[in-house]
């Protein structure tokens, strides 16, 4: 599908020279790169979607960090180390306003980080995954707006289409994320020059394998409606049971929690972030997760899985692509 | 070589789920020529419109497009036909520039090339002036003609519209037709269209009627025509039903009402105008003599009126399929 020409009929290439016509030549990277490009111009036409995107999250880490703030204990006095300083004690005075809000609150119990800190890479995850959600639905918007078809009987491969449109999806999200990291200079998370990198790798490739999975329920799909149905009883819970919350219990949905590829993912930016926090803190933030070899190993099988299915479903030619 | 068809088609048939939209199609375009597929909604174009433009995969049946097999060389006829839909597949939040530009990306075209070529169209199509405006402000005629535009800008040699002149006005039609015919005269570009508009199809080289899936006549206009006997003559008259079944009475032939009016086809027409009006004296208010058209080509040939089907339109939402 790649190489246009020379034709493979000798009657068209006969024609063809007859007539000096030229076959364009398809590129798939370019083809790729355009719809990844449209979907940038597109997200930043779209003032609201970048608010939806952003302050929902940042309304749900405040809001919930302060719900359950109180409630929450990780690690505690038991497991952080005597001589290791409550980090929300060490709030810096900048941009202490929220920080120190829910620090109050979670410091009554006393825990080795206050809620706020523990809930903060599972925030980062759920911008991923929102603004994955909001990007994934641009196909079904593509598709009834009729944009789709014409991409569809272009000459070009169908991962080409995915990767743009994954690509773009992803690319936001993690423009998004990168505004929500600033946060983390509030919270005392000791975060370095040499993590901010890492943890942006993290998030693009999070942001690949949630807007592959994104896109491939969204692709057959012909209306919003159904993909807002799907995206709150799987997308939703796929990110609640990721230990975002809190650490998983020994209960059945400890056990799901384990099974959540999305959690390795979560556990992965968790060990990042907290690369360069004192052996103590360290020991209690990262306790009972798993290695950081097995959320590697996780989380590079979830992306490339969840990519293969994205180009698996677009592959598929239906009825449903006539508008 | 040279006679080889643009479009070959043999035995297709189609079904969405049950229906049948398409039953043992076959039919050939010849390479240069305009041609129309005619018939009502739901009266199996748009699925063949579909399968030719490889929207659809084919499932029974052979095809193929400018010599390329259609089940196996997608890819071959993807890069040398140009697809006009009909509901818009241009970006209405991006710029008629920025539709061309991701449109000549799709098909490997950029830089200088793409800007010599998207100059070209945007002048062919007086749309050099709203190179920078968005597509959601500009009116249905102008949109239409981006959508020429893009589907002209890799250069096919072929071009697939469907229902190119739906929600158009008289106007703005005929500046497609306008476009159609320079392509196919200084560019030597098959057309092929789809159609439910009589007056459209008249302007077609050769038209393929389809009513419920099934190819019912294939042949210019004229040919068409000259095939349904005689002239057709239209009553006006207050009580249509009446004057029907007198002249089916009287003079023993077919006679039938139609949109209030009295319809039938003899030859020699003329000389039964006379005949008419002295039978039913005072009953008509205005008699007609005309040439035969695509629509009493359409009903001798199936026995009804195009509108008639109109409501099998077939389902937009359908079941995925392998």
């Amino acid at each position: 599908m790649s190489t246009a020409s020379p034709p493979l009929s000798t009657l068209d290439a006969g024609r063809e020279m007859q007539s000096g016509a030229t076959v364009v030549r398809p590129r798939p990277w370019l083809a790729a790169w355009t719809l990844c490009r449209r979907e940038w111009v597109r997200f930043i036409r779209q003032g609201n979607r970048v608010f939806a995107a952003l302050g929902q999250p940042i309304i749900f880490w405040i809001l919930l960090s302060g719900l359950l703030g109180t409630s929450f204990q990780m690690g505690g006095a038991h497991l952080a180390a005597p001589n290791a300083a409550p980090i929300g004690q060490n709030a810096p005075s900048t941009g202490e306003n929220i920080a120190a809000a829910t620090n109050n609150i979670a410091a009554a119990t006393p825990p080795s980080i206050s809620y706020a800190q523990y809930f903060f890479p599972g925030t980062l995850v759920m911008i991923i995954l929102f603004t994955a959600i909001f990007a994934t639905i641009s196909v079904i918007e593509d598709r009834r707006e009729g944009f789709l078809q014409s991409v569809l009987v272009a000459p070009v491969p169908r991962w080409s289409v995915v990767t743009g449109k994954v690509l773009g999806g992803a690319l936001i999200a993690l423009a998004h994320a990168a505004v929500f990291l600033l946060l983390c200079f509030t919270l005392n998370v000791p975060i370095t020059l040499l993590t901010v990198p890492a943890v942006l790798v993290l998030l693009f490739v999070i942001g690949i394998a949630l807007t592959s999975l994104g896109l491939a329920i969204a692709w057959p799909m012909q209306s919003t409606q159904g993909f807002h149905a799907i995206m709150m009883v799987f997308l939703l819970p796929m990110w609640l049971l990721s230990g975002a919350f809190a650490p998983p219990g020994n209960n059945w949905i400890g056990w799901i929690v384990r099974i959540n590829p999305l959690t390795y993912c979560l556990a992965l930016l968790r060990r990042i972030l907290y690369w360069g926090a004192d052996p103590a803190v360290k020991d209690a933030v990262l306790a009972g997760l798993p290695s950081t070899l097995v959320c590697t190993l996780v989380t590079v099988g979830f992306v490339v899985a969840m990519f293969a299915l994205a180009w698996r479903v677009a592959s598929v030619r239906t009825t449903g692509d006539a508008v | 070589m040279s006679n080889s068809p643009a479009i070959r088609v043999r035995g297709v048939n189609h079904w969405y789920g049950q229906r049948q939209a398409l039953a043992e199609v076959s039919l050939e375009i010849e390479p240069g020529e305009t041609f129309v597929f005619l018939g009502p909604n739901g009266g199996g174009k748009s699925t063949l419109f579909r399968l030719l433009s490889t929207l659809l995969p084919l499932e029974h049946g052979e095809a193929e497009v400018l010599g390329f097999n259609l089940r196996r060389q997608i890819g071959e006829i993807r890069a040398r036909i140009g697809v006009v839909f009909q509901s818009p597949s241009i970006d209405r939040k991006l710029t008629v520039g920025e539709n061309l530009m991701h449109q000549g990306h799709l098909y490997g075209i950029s830089g200088g090339e793409l800007q010599r070529r998207s100059e070209t169209l945007l002048e062919r199509f007086k749309l050099t002036d709203r190179v920078r405006d968005r597509v959601e402000t500009l009116s249905g005629g102008l949109r239409r003609r981006v959508e020429l535009a893009k589907g002209l800008l890799h250069h096919p040699r072929l071009l697939l519209l469907d229902e190119p002149s739906t929600g158009l006005d008289p106007a703005a039609r005929n500046d497609v037709w306008d476009y159609l015919r320079q392509l196919r005269e200084q560019d030597g570009v098959t057309v092929v269209l789809t159609t439910h508009l009589l007056e459209e199809a008249d302007k077609a080289d050769r038209i393929a009627i389809l009513d419920r899936g099934k190819l019912v006549a294939l042949d210019t206009p004229d040919a068409l025509r000259s095939t349904v006997g005689g002239d057709a003559i239209t009553i006006q008259t207050a009580a249509p039903e009446l004057v029907a079944a007198g002249i089916r009475d009287r003079f023993g032939c077919t006679a039938g009402v139609m949109e209030g009016n009295v319809r039938l086809e003899m030859p020699d027409g003329h000389q039964w105008i006379a005949r008419l009006v002295e039978a039913f004296p005072g009953q008509i208010s205005a008699i007609t003599l005309g040439k035969p058209t695509l629509e009493d080509v359409f009903i001798d040939r199936t026995g009804h009126r195009m509108e008639a089907v109109e409501e099998e339109e077939p389902p937009k939402k359908k079941k995925r399929r392998h």
